[in-house]
């Protein structure tokens, strides 16, 4: 099975063998490979109870739940990585979420769609309607995603947040891309932090 | 009632100490197996019951003639595959169904009755432990358990962690709340304010405190349904009649079926035994036994942990496996918890429910 882009350059940059929090797991891919492949110990947390069921049912460990409540019972810096992909922006706080991750992970992957990716830009400035792309294909008043955020805007929280940015992967039409105007060119990044 | 049993019997060769600072001595374990015990002894899976449950787990009951309690979870190509797993089921101590409890004999010749002394879900698994010990098995490959059978699967895991790779524990909890306790009071006075149960001495006497039982049954098995179950079955339908009667039968059709559940409950179940057991259930608290502390009852476990709870149990609730879950995440345990859409609350886990399956296959497998 192929992950998706974002999900392959965090299963590519995972350590061999380390302990590893799938926040927002979804059907356990990332899991799935980095158990299979790296030798990991992870563990996941998914929202939705059909997933969660698939999850367990394929033998991984996966705790329904909420990451806007449930990172809070994790002892500090339990796991070698906290991954959050594809969720921040559907977070109550994305801040606050970001500050559990680094507490409970020695390092930190981020994911997620780019708001400042040309076509969005485009869609907003000359269609004047909230932005149905790719990337972000479900209409304003349907979509999980609460909270946009551009990679500029993740840089600047990052640093706000006392986290040091160690890596970042930009794609664009699932295929990676240079970090060059990357808040222009990019739909979707990934950030790997530490702090 | 004497203990009536066809199955196995294991003697435990040993003293159990008990919780209470007492020890059985003499006891036995009933029990049923399904499937065939590996040579390396690696595929047993224990399966742990209910309150009012019993080893035919996956066989006919010897005195109701109803199928096993747990069959279409267990058997050949069923969610805990008998082809591949050695399944074995236990009544536990202080139940009635040929394991050692009130109604056995006490080694003086006569039935203990209130004599026995009062027992712990921890001393249920002691008794379960002595029965592994006797069978040679070292390491449970899983052991299961819906409600009180959940309790002893999280006992297993706090108190002998070595003794089983994965824990299994539907619809239960680490303690039991004032709830719990105030409604299994109300089935303990039921019994004890029927004369006939003559302050437990009653296995001579021809007389049994069955109208106890049976309201302390009926009082339970609400709690084992849900408001919009109870409704859905049986609405405000009249058993029987097409008007009101302006008296006190069965008008209802949910009486009726109460009134069903309590005196079907009685042909099968000792009242000694029902108070025996409730009790072990109200001392229940992993946290208690462990210094307050329930993520220190699993500190150091390499088990997998697997809960399961049901959206419309509100005798379990699903914050009652949720603080278990964190109390295991909290100790780095290997854990995964889903809560399920059922509509017939806390004996969801008994009935016909294919996520169930699905998960119980894929974590036990």
């Amino acid at each position: 099975m192929s992950l998706r882009p974002d999900l392959a350059a965090i299963a590519a940059h995972v350590a061999p063998g380390s302990r590893v929090l799938d926040i927002g797991c979804g059907d356990g891919a990332l899991m799935a490979e980095l158990e299979s492949a790296s030798g990991c110990d992870a563990r996941g947390i998914e929202l939705d109870g059909e997933l969660v069921e698939r999850c367990v049912s394929r033998g991984l460990s996966v705790v329904q739940g909420d990451a806007n409540a449930d990172l809070a019972n994790y002892p500090d810096k339990a796991f070698d990585y906290a991954i959050l992909s594809q969720t921040l922006q559907t977070a109550t706080r994305p801040d606050l979420i970001l500050d559990e991750l680094l507490r409970v992970g020695r390092r930190a992957f981020v994911s997620f769609p780019n708001f400042a990716h040309w076509r969005t830009r485009a869609a907003l400035m000359l269609g004047g309607r909230m932005p149905v792309t790719r990337a972000l294909p479900v209409s304003w008043y349907e979509t999980q995603n609460i909270h946009h955020v551009t990679v500029d805007d993740f840089r600047d929280l990052a640093r706000l947040k006392g986290a040091a940015i160690e890596r970042a992967w930009f794609f664009a039409n699932e295929q990676q891309i240079g970090a060059p105007a990357a808040n222009w060119r990019a739909e979707f990044a990934v950030f790997e932090l530490s702090r | 009632m004497a203990p009536a049993s066809s199955s196995s019997i294991y003697h435990i060769p040993h003293s159990l100490p008990l919780d209470s600072g007492q020890a059985l001595e003499g006891a036995q374990i009933a029990y049923e197996t399904y499937g065939t015990l590996a040579d390396d002894k690696s595929n047993a899976v224990l399966v742990c019951h209910a309150l009012t449950g019993d080893q035919y787990l996956a066989s006919p009951h010897p005195i109701t003639g109803k199928p096993g309690w747990w069959e279409r979870m267990v058997g050949p190509g069923k969610p805990i595959d008998t082809n591949r797993h050695f399944v074995i089921c236990a009544n536990v101590i202080g139940s009635c169904m040929g394991s050692t409890g009130p109604a056995s004999l006490a080694p003086d010749g006569a039935p203990y009755a209130m004599r026995f002394p009062v027992i712990t879900i921890r001393d249920m698994v002691r008794g379960l432990v002595a029965l592994l010990d006797g069978l040679e098995i070292a390491r449970l490959h899983a052991v299961v358990g819906g409600s009180m059978g959940g309790m002893q699967a999280l006992s297993l895991a706090a108190n002998w962690p070595e003794r089983a790779a994965r824990v299994l524990v539907i619809a239960s909890t680490a303690r039991h709340s004032a709830q719990n306790i105030a409604f299994h009071e109300v089935g303990r006075q039921a019994i004890m304010a029927d004369p006939a149960w003559a302050d437990g001495d009653y296995y001579a006497s021809d007389a049994r405190p069955d109208n106890g039982l049976a309201v302390a049954r009926m009082a339970a098995h609400i709690t084992y349904l849900s408001e919009a179950g109870l409704t859905e079955k049986f609405g405000r339908r009249l058993q029987d009649r097409d008007a009101k009667g302006f008296g006190f039968d069965a008008e209802f059709q949910v009486e009726s079926y109460l009134r069903y559940q309590g005196s079907g409950f009685t042909r099968r179940f000792d009242a000694n035994s029902y108070l025996y057991i409730t009790r072990a259930m109200d001392y229940f608290d992993i946290a208690e036994e462990h210094g307050g502390k329930l993520a220190t009852a699993f500190a150091g476990t390499n088990a997998r942990f697997c809960l399961v709870s049901f959206d419309t149990d509100w005798l379990y609730p699903t914050a009652e496996s949720r603080h278990v879950v964190h109390a295991l995440n909290a100790a780095g345990a290997k854990v995964s918890f889903v809560e399920l859409s059922a509509p017939n609350g806390h004996d969801s886990f008994l009935l016909e429910h294919d996520q169930l399956d699905r998960v119980v296959k894929g974590f036990v497998e």
